[in-house]
């Protein structure tokens, strides 16, 4: 399969591309930004991505979805974070789903509808305290009649408030830093015990922190197997870091090419600041790492459809570089904006917010280096 | 065209039955590198028998069409090709600038006589060629070349001199860039063939600070050279230097990719050791290790989709540079921790468990890299310019 999108694969892309630039435009965020908003992004644009048919590229075709990939995910993402649109897209309809696929018929009827008409949203409660450490969560989640009792606190919850349900990672076995004894639950955002302390972010998304008290589940909130969530969870982080990865590429790219526009409006010293070669050296260094960037991202992506051995270490290099070209460019895009870069007015530095938080979710590039290093055996 | 996957498992079985175990070794030392020519000396049976059944499948120039030498691969199954090279580790049969430079040039820009004739001889490794670009007034401002061929009917007489011209001493051909018209600078030049035997031609090795003369000055005093040894029309060479000058590029950016294996810092942590946690026993170097693979490894998926749209004619005319930009300051950059993990040991010059000196002399040489070809800040500018479209200052 070569490296590159193919036709299918360029027609969503325009698909996306005019659908987020017309309904969801970086003024679409300032909107829902301004008005302080609670959930922090449209309902209605999120049922919008269910007629456009986007909440199912990854729910399969027995499910009703369109049983696409993660390329084709993220090429909507990629958009998404071109325009920095505000949506539940990522983690619900890419790592959310990605999980559900893993469980049984019940649960999948239970809440595939919803996501596919954009009315559903998920919340996923992996981390515990700041960083991102999955394999250290120590919630418990200990048994009780047929059921499960949830007790522990979780930390950026994505839209935890707003969420229909939450996938839950708690441990039934083992201890903190074991990848044993882990279990992904489906809970209810409005059940008993679940409660959702909304914090607005940087960038403006809505994220929550959640607390369960003696939160009573059946067994058949289980997703996958019991102790053996390590499974479903990595699955679900892959997917979310790949597309996170995508999301990172649309930002950079996004300030990218806002920035290298700047540069040839901008006149200083009676000349386009555009032809100062310590500027020009600095933006062709950035649109290098932007494009290896999204070549790896793009690896990735392949590899996770093809099902291939080689998807982990690769999602873990696109994370990685994805955060640092990413970051580059709203670094890059603020400075060479000059003062106006640092005005609330203009947009570069909303790019700059968005980056900072998908640099966090689901590991940074730190943390994705240093799973590098552990898949290399150094 | 057969199918993909009986290509596969043939390319495999053919691999397995002519590439010798010692042509899937890591590249040591120079002669381990086949570049062929008229007094080119085998290093051992192993590399000729490597080269010969090549040389008789097609497979020093895999894509290139069978009249010229090539196996006529579709760019699919040349991918396959080198995919499978690589799972072996083959080396290359053949290393020529004839294959990276000359011979893209000619098949963009030779007469069908030009081609059957100089591609056949580069595809066998008969005439191995050098790169008679940059003089010592013209290195990142090439256009601005003085080399002169004087018009004398059925030929040109050359006079001039170049310089850094890698392998000028051992190179049996030249293709030489060459003002025919001192009216116009870039629609006065010419690209030239001539026999690096013919009479006027010198040259003179100059050592490098790795210690090797792999490159000379070039001389040329009244050099004769007949007219139908040009590439493309008489003062549009300068059409056909660029457009050479992008596979130049193209090839030079593959150092970026090292040897093909996924991980520096696994190779790095067989000499540093590890701690009690498994992990490199040297935290700095671990975390520098860990930021350069994840470089590395993105570069390579860079290089499959620049390689892959290439063939289907997809990306940016300009891509190379960007290419030799990202993949020569990436190979620099890890020939600077081959250096720190080594330590002392890498600074040996010339003692036997040192194979003579290798790893200090290949972290200098890397440093060429972002010099030869196209400096990376010339790249920079190109990039710039053509790709981001910024104004000139
Ligand atoms: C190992 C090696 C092998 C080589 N082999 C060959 C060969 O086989 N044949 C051949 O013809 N040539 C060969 N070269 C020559 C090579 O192409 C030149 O060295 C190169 O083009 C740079 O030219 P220069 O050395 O004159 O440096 P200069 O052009 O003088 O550059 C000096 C510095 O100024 C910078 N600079 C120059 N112009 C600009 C600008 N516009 N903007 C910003 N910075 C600028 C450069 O980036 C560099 O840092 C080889 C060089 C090396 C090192």
């Amino acid at each position: 399969m070569p490296l590159f999108l193919n036709d299918d694969q360029s027609m969503l892309q325009d698909t996306a591309r005019d659908f987020m630039a017309g309904e969801a435009p970086v003024a679409h965020l300032r909107e829902f930004r301004d008005k302080n908003c609670k959930d922090g992004f449209s309902h209605d644009l999120w049922k919008q991505f269910g007629e456009m048919g986007f909440t199912g590229i990854l729910v399969g075709e027995e499910d009703g979805g369109l049983g696409l990939g993660h390329v084709e995910a993220g090429i909507v993402l990629e958009e998404i974070g071109r325009n920095l649109t505000p949506s539940p897209f990522l983690t619900t309809s890419v790592a959310g789903v990605e999980a559900l696929k893993a469980a049984g018929e019940d649960m999948r009827q239970r809440w595939f509808p919803g996501i596919l008409s954009g009315e559903t949203v998920l919340g996923l409660a992996i981390d515990e305290g700041a960083k991102h450490r999955p394999e250290n969560i120590a919630m418990k989640a200990e048994r009780s009649g047929n059921g499960f009792k949830l007790n522990g606190k979780k930390d950026f919850v994505v839209q935890g408030a707003s969420a229909d349900m939450l996938i839950v990672a708690a441990r039934t076995g083992g201890s903190a830093g074991e990848t044993e004894g882990l279990t992904l639950f489906a809970v209810e955002r409005e059940a008993a015990g679940v409660s959702a302390d909304a914090v607005r972010l940087v960038d403006s998304a809505m994220a929550a922190h959640v607390a369960f008290d003696n939160v009573e589940v059946t067994a058949d909130a289980v997703i996958g197997e019991v102790d053996q969530g390590w499974d479903v969870l990595t699955r679900m982080l892959r997917a979310g870091r790949t597309g996170a990865a995508s999301e990172m590429v649309g930002v950079g790219t996004g300030a990218m090419d806002m920035t290298v526009n700047y540069l040839k409006e901008r006149k200083q010293f009676g000349t386009l600041i555009g032809a100062f070669q310590a500027l020009q050296h600095r933006a062709a260094h950035l649109y290098s790492e932007m494009e290896i960037a999204r070549s790896v991202v793009l690896k990735a992506q392949q590899l996770l459809d093809e099902g291939n051995d080689g998807a982990e270490l690769m999602v873990s290099v696109a994370k990685a570089k994805a955060g640092r070209a990413a970051n580059l460019a709203v670094r890059e895009g603020v400075q060479m904006h000059g003062g106006i870069g640092m005005t609330d007015e203009y947009d570069i530095g909303l790019y700059m917010k968005r980056d900072r938080a998908l640099a966090e979710f689901m590991g940074d590039a730190n943390f994705h280096a240093n799973l590098v290093a552990e898949m290399n055996g150094y | 065209m057969i199918d993909l996957e009986t290509f596969r498992a043939e390319t495999r079985e053919w691999l397995e039955a002519n590439c010798p175990p010692e042509m899937r070794e890591p590249v040591r030392d120079e002669r381990d590198v086949c570049w062929g020519g008229r007094d080119w000396t085998f290093k051992n049976d192993a590399q000729k028998a490597w080269f010969d059944a090549c040389v008789a499948k097609g497979y020093t120039v895999p894509e290139w069409p069978k009249d010229y030498g090539g196996a006529g691969l579709s760019p699919e199954e040349g991918k396959i090709l080198r995919q499978e090279m690589g799972r072996i580790k083959a080396r290359p049969p053949l290393s020529s600038f004839g294959i990276w430079m000359l011979g893209p040039a000619l098949l963009q820009f030779g007469t069908e006589e030009q081609k059957l004739h100089y591609l056949n001889d580069i595809a066998q490794g008969k005439i191995r060629w050098c790169q008679g670009y940059s003089e010592p007034g013209s290195g990142s401002d090439l256009v601005s070349l003085q080399t002169y061929g004087e018009d004398k009917g059925d030929h040109w007489v050359v006079n001039g001199q170049k310089v850094w011209t890698s392998y000028a001493d051992k190179a049996d051909w030249i293709f030489c860039l060459v003002r025919t018209d001192k009216t116009n600078k870039y629609q006065g030049i010419s690209f030239l063939l001539f026999d690096m035997a013919s009479e006027g031609v010198s040259t003179k090795p100059i050592l490098l600070i790795s210690g090797n003369s792999p490159f000379c000055e070039t001389f040329f005093d009244n050099v004769k050279v007949p007219k139908d040894q040009i590439v493309g029309e008489l003062n549009r060479g300068w059409d056909v230097a660029k457009y050479l000058l992008g596979h130049e590029r193209e090839m030079i950016s593959g150092g970026g990719l090292g040897d093909g294996s996924l991980s520096l810092g696994s190779k790095m942590v067989t000499g540093l050791g590890k701690d009690a946690m498994g992990r490199m026993d040297e935290p700095m170097l671990r975390a520098q290790a860990a930021e350069f693979d994840v470089d590395a490894i993105a570069f390579k998926a860079m290089s499959e989709r620049f390689v892959d749209e290439m063939k289907a004619k997809k990306n940016h005319p300009a891509t190379p540079n960007m290419m030799k930009y990202a993949g020569t300051e990436l190979n620099k950059r890890r020939h600077e921790l081959v250096m720190a993990a080594g330590g002392s040991e890498a600074l040996e010059w010339e003692s036997e468990e040192s194979g003579g000196g290798a790893k200090a002399r290949t972290w200098l040489r890397t440093k060429a890299n972002s010099i030869e070809g196209g400096t990376s800040e010339v790249m920079l500018n190109v990039i710039s310019k053509r790709i981001l479209e910024l104004p000139d200052s």
